[in-house]
């Protein structure tokens, strides 16, 4: 409902709507800013890996074996002889594909779920908030392990399993939001102009629910990473010849002693990227002013 | 209040339930059998294995033959060790996970809640930064991370504590306490943080100032109480995820507890043991998450008199 | 000697946007045994001058730049903290404008009260409880023994008040700084409160300042007056020489937006538009608990072009009465006719329909208008939902009705954020008058605005009843407003209906006790 050719009728004076001032806000976070140039750069490098990787994913150099980082091989070889930075690569790919897709089944179960439980209210509502209660009080990271037992160490799972734990915060973030959204008088106008409830959740709730779910997707994606990292280090998770961070850090951490570059540069990697998206999280948290946490 | 806690007694009755009935159908479900690694077994010889563990009844009847087992509080025997129960082993791994996970609980809420509060007292200085940025490293430095950093620092290369072990040689507990608490404290550091700046900036925090009392009362008398809540709150969840790290932390330090004979059994496909396990701790869980949730209404009057009102 | 006496007093914030001076360069004195009062609108300064003397502004971003504050031949701005400290709660003490939040919520009042009194004159806990329990019962609170192990949430808002002026009060302190004090109450417990005060202070013989933005609350306790605009005093003087020869521009503009006298009264009689019979909207307040009555079998009638006042404290069912007629909350019972049409069991198609022709301006601008909608687009929905503008003559639209309200044209891509109340409330009104309704419900629409926004608001809204030939529902706690802008008024209690009548035949001869108890409670009702 934007019109183009105001301008003609009256020098309007340009508004600066609140997701501009979130921005100029945000840009001023310089630990945000790195966060989100780190975030960047990794999404970058992981999506063109196969193209940039200095070796070949399953090149192996028995008689090399674990060598230090060198001109050769940036960061070293495992004992295998493999291109540490290739695997490093490689895995940073599973890594955050967990973490974004994850994240992504998290928020779409999670805000569809709380919506409505916040929209509809009354016994819909007490039902299906209910039932998060239920889930939530669910020892869930065991159950994971579990899973992972019974169904083998299944990628795709893994994602479902993931998800299926993080959208319970999702739903109650987004049930809470529309409830105080809908009891604002804007809302009530919005009722009384005669708008269809349709319409009510997208031009006038969602756009106001959206900063504490931006945030709280920002914060979900580096504890979604956490997860798989620990599955994968147990030797739950993701399985050989597949790789990422959590498996290289645990084969890092039993050679250490030996090899501490092993460990070094994986656990590196993984810990800049959950930085990164902490950063970026708590500067998206100040920027758009969500108050409380969430976690 | 009472009715609160009734209350909530009641709900955990259903989620341990669904744990039960979930991880034992899960179990039953998993493709291959328990005894299937095992090279020649004579038919008759599997077949009496599988009556000692009732695997020859339909899986409704053995549902309900676990359930009865339980209600007595028998876990069962386990695949793996011939002969010695789940609960003889759940015993011999408890004492060890107990202890540890009481120190780095405590670690956690020490640490961290004292460096959330000083942190708040002066926000945006050096004494709210160099916590807070400690308490980052926390967060995004996993547990099974640290605790190799810790081992390599400390005890390879210092040498001042040891490696592995629990209750061997002394100091052996302080580095598993520390890696498993970390990134709690961290947690906590930042709950308490920001409860804490919450509280201050509310109007009876003014009002206590306008009193003339110095500011040390007023943290201590007016804010920390409503300033800690959101951290007595967390401690259920911190509770269970204790001890998952405990499965790390106790593989990585080679402590002989729950978490570890947990993982073994994971790999073993001890299904016994994995399933009493599970009940175990998911219940251990539920109560823990339930408790936390009592405290942090008892420390709210208000919720305290509403639930009071029976 | 005055016991306090500021002088030159500046105080600077430093903000995102630089500095601001809100306090700047002003001087007052308080006489001891007296009230003065600081009058200001919001941003004028008044309680940031008064915070700044005890040292309770926050250092950054606020900072005390020039200036002397004599107390007692001392200078409060030169003492060290633990110096003020030993001043605070027991020479000067405070007391607040909203006693929901000021109490800690987490203590006893009890444990509160003593606290002052332990810290400051290290008496036992027994002698403090002691001391504690004849205060509560001087400020009024019945049965203190088993009221003061209570907590603050177990008051009433008047009660706290009370709670929070016996904490102020436990020490004999010289001076007491009452910041907006009433604000938050009704206006029964309002004159209850500001009784108490000056009784208090009377008996004592303390000096007092209290601050208000309302000249017409501090019309019968006041000595001295302080008028305060913008971080400037733009004029001082005692309670008759403001009330009756003002001689500051600004001082006279707070006089003429007290609301005063009555509309005159209606030419001819004229046909109902709206009838409610019976009506009932019940709150369901959980299983097995009676349902709140919030409207209990209320009926009236409201005549086309007139406008009905709706008058009552909260808890009435006021508010709850016009969000019924617009079917905003669920009626229990009854019937709206509107026009002849039930509204109560409309639906669909014929439900939006209706809603064109009825709408509302709500209380709070900051609440009621969509924070991520520019003005263009709040304006425009309504016009194009209705099919009352094409999407070519929208904009024509939505100008006009910009001019309508009086909001500069240039601000039509602007946020709410970027308003202040008063102009949020026109783009309210704006949105409320753009479906072309015959009927608008307008729930407390001036209250949360500043005195001189309130007088333009009022005025605006008079003069676009005209306009659009509107008939109005205008829903208030303040009986000076409601006469000054309604035909006809309906006095609440409790979800029914106490009396009715013009507002003339209200004032001059109220039938009911609570009518009476209503009009006696309008602060300073001498002016009116």
């Amino acid at each position: 409902m934007t019109s183009a050719n105001l301008t003609d009728v009256v020098q309007a004076e340009q508004g600066t709507s609140l997701w501009k001032d979130a921005w100029r806000r945000l840009r001023k976070n310089r630990l945000a800013l790195f966060g989100l140039a780190v975030l960047s750069v990794f999404i970058v490098v992981a999506l063109l890996t196969p193209w940039i990787a200095p070796y070949a994913y399953d090149a192996q150099n028995l008689d090399l074996g674990a060598s230090p980082p060198s001109a050769a091989h940036w960061l070293g070889t495992d004992i295998f002889g493999r291109d540490l930075l290739t695997q490093i690569l490689y895995g940073g790919r599973i890594s955050l594909a967990v973490g974004f897709v994850a994240t992504a089944v998290a928020l779409v179960i999670g805000v569809t779920w709380g919506a409505v439980a916040g929209y509809v209210g009354g016994r819909v509502d007490a039902v299906m908030m209910r039932l998060v209660d239920i889930l939530y009080a669910l020892p869930f990271m065991i159950f994971i392990v579990l899973l992972m037992v019974v169904f083998g160490r299944n990628l795709l799972l893994l994602f479902l399993a993931i998800g299926a734990v993080e959208w319970l915060t999702m739903a109650r973030i987004m049930r809470g939001q529309v409830q105080s959204l809908r009891q604002q008088e804007f809302v009530e106008a919005a009722v009384s102009l005669g708008l269809s409830p349709a319409t009510i959740v997208r031009r006038h709730l969602v756009p106001n629910a959206l900063g504490p779910i931006i945030v709280y997707t920002t914060l979900t994606i580096p504890s979604v990473m956490l997860l798989e990292a620990f599955l994968s280090f147990l030797g739950l998770g993701v399985q050989p010849p597949a790789t990422s961070w959590g498996l290289l850090i645990s084969y890092g951490a039993e050679t250490m002693e030996e090899y501490p570059w092993l460990l070094i540069f994986p656990g590196a990697a993984l810990t800049l990227t959950l930085f990164a998206l902490n950063f970026l999280g708590d500067g998206l948290r100040d920027a758009l002013d969500v108050r409380g946490s969430g976690d | 209040m009472w009715r609160f806690i009734a209350g909530r007694l009641l709900q955990a009755i259903p989620v341990i339930l669904a744990v039960i009935t979930v991880t034992f159908f899960l179990v039953r479900v998993a493709p291959g059998g328990p005894f299937d690694s095992e090279k020649a077994v004579i038919p008759e010889v599997k077949a009496a294995l599988e009556a000692q563990y009732r695997l020859d009844l339909p899986l409704g009847q053995q549902y309900f033959a676990y359930l009865q087992d339980l209600a007595r509080g028998e876990l069962g025997p386990s695949f793996k060790y011939p002969g010695r129960s789940v609960n003889e082993l759940i015993a011999a791994g408890l004492p060890a996970t107990a202890e540890l996970g009481a120190y780095a609980l405590l670690v956690a809420v020490v640490l961290g809640g004292l460096a959330g509060v000083v942190a708040s007292l002066k926000p945006n200085s050096a004494q709210d930064y160099i916590p807070m940025s400690v308490a980052m490293i926390g967060i995004c430095m996993p547990t099974f991370l640290l605790g190799p950093l810790l081992v390599l620092l400390f005890g390879i290369h210092l040498e001042w504590l040891p490696v592995a072990g629990w209750g061997d040689i002394p100091g052996d507990k302080i580095l598993p306490s520390l890696t498993l608490g970390a990134a709690y404290a961290a947690y906590i550091a930042r709950l308490s943080r920001a409860g804490m700046l919450e509280v201050m900036s509310q109007d009876y925090i003014r009002t206590a100032r306008a009193k003339g009392l110095p500011e040390w009362q007023v943290v201590t008398r007016h804010a920390l109480r409503g300033g800690l809540i959101p951290v007595v709150a967390f401690l259920g969840p911190a509770f269970a995820g204790l001890l998952a790290g405990s499965f790390v932390v106790e593989t990585i330090f080679q402590i002989p507890g729950l978490g570890r004979f947990y993982v073994q059994a994971a790999f073993n496909r001890d299904y016994t043991m994995i399933l009493g396990t599970t009940v175990f701790l998911s219940t251990l869980i539920v109560l823990f998450n339930l408790l936390s949730d009592i405290l942090a209404a008892w420390l709210n009057p208000r919720l305290r008199a509403q639930y009071g009102e029976a | 000697m005055p016991l306090l006496s500021v002088r030159d007093l500046q105080v600077d914030f430093t903000t995102r946007n630089g500095r601001i001076t809100a306090v700047n360069g002003i001087g007052f004195d308080v006489e001891p045994g007296q009230i003065t009062a600081i009058i200001g609108e919001s941003g004028s300064g008044k309680s940031v001058a008064c915070y700044s003397l005890l040292g309770l502004l926050p250092t950054p971003p606020a900072s005390i730049e020039r200036g002397s504050a004599v107390f007692d031949g001392r200078d409060l701005l030169q003492m060290s903290e633990r110096e003020l400290r030993e001043i605070r709660g027991r020479d000067i003490a405070m007391i607040f404008q909203d006693p929901m939040t000021c109490l800690n919520p987490y203590m006893t009042v009890g444990n509160q009260l003593v606290e002052p009194l332990i810290y400051h004159r290290k008496v036992t806990r027994a002698q403090a409880r002691e001391r504690a329990l004849e205060l509560l019962a001087e400020v009024g609170l019945r049965d203190p023994q088993a009221t003061i192990d209570q907590y603050p949430h177990q008051f009433s808002g008047g009660m706290r008040q009370r709670v929070m002026i016996a904490m102020a009060l436990i020490n004999e302190p010289r001076l007491l700084i009452a910041d907006e004090p009433t604000t938050a109450l009704d206006v029964t417990i309002q004159a209850q409160i500001l009784e108490l005060i000056a009784e208090l202070q009377r008996k004592r013989n303390i000096g007092v300042i209290f601050i208000s933005h309302d000249l017409s609350v501090v019309a019968d306790i006041a000595d001295e007056i302080v008028v305060m605009e913008k971080g400037h005093v733009v004029e001082r003087g005692d309670r008759q020489a403001i009330f009756q020869a003002a001689e500051h521009p600004y001082t006279q503009k707070l006089l003429a937006a007290i609301p005063a006298g009555s509309k005159p009264p209606a030419d001819a009689a004229r046909e109902d538009l709206i009838q409610v019979r019976n009506l009932c909207t019940w709150f369901s307040q959980g299983r097995g608990a009676e349902p709140l009555r919030a409207v209990d079998d209320v009926s009236f009638t409201v005549q086309r072009g007139e406008v009905l006042g709706l008058v009552g404290e909260s808890g009435s069912g006021k508010s709850t009465i016009g969000r019924s007629l617009l079917r905003l909350v669920p009626v229990t019972s009854g019937e709206v006719l509107f026009d002849g049409t039930d509204v109560t069991g409309l639906a669909g198609a014929g439900l939006k329909q209706m809603r064109r022709r009825m709408q509302m301006i709500f209380q709070d601008p900051y609440a009621s208008l969509n924070p991520r909608m520019s003005v263009y687009d709040t304006l425009a929905e309504p016009l194009l939902l209705h099919g009352i503008a094409t999407r070519k003559t929208v904009e024509q639209g939505v100008l006009q009705l910009m001019d309508d309200v009086g909001l500069a044209r240039a601000f039509v891509r602007k946020y709410p954020h970027e308003f202040s109340g008063g102009q949020r409330q026109r783009i309210a009104i704006g949105r409320a008058l753009a479906t072309r309704p015959e009927f608008v419900v307008a729930d407390e629409p001036v209250s949360a605005l500043d005195v001189t926004i309130q007088a333009q608001i009022l005025e605006l809204m008079l003069e676009l009843g005209r306009e659009y030939g509107l008939t109005m529902l205008f829903v208030s706690h303040d009986l000076a407003v409601v006469r000054h802008i309604a035909d006809r008024i309906l006095v609440l209690y409790k979800g029914r209906v106490v009396e009715q009548g013009t507002g003339d035949a209200l004032f001059n001869a109220p039938k009911e006790d609570y009518t009476r108890q209503l009009l006696q409670a309008i602060p300073g009702r001498g002016l009116l």
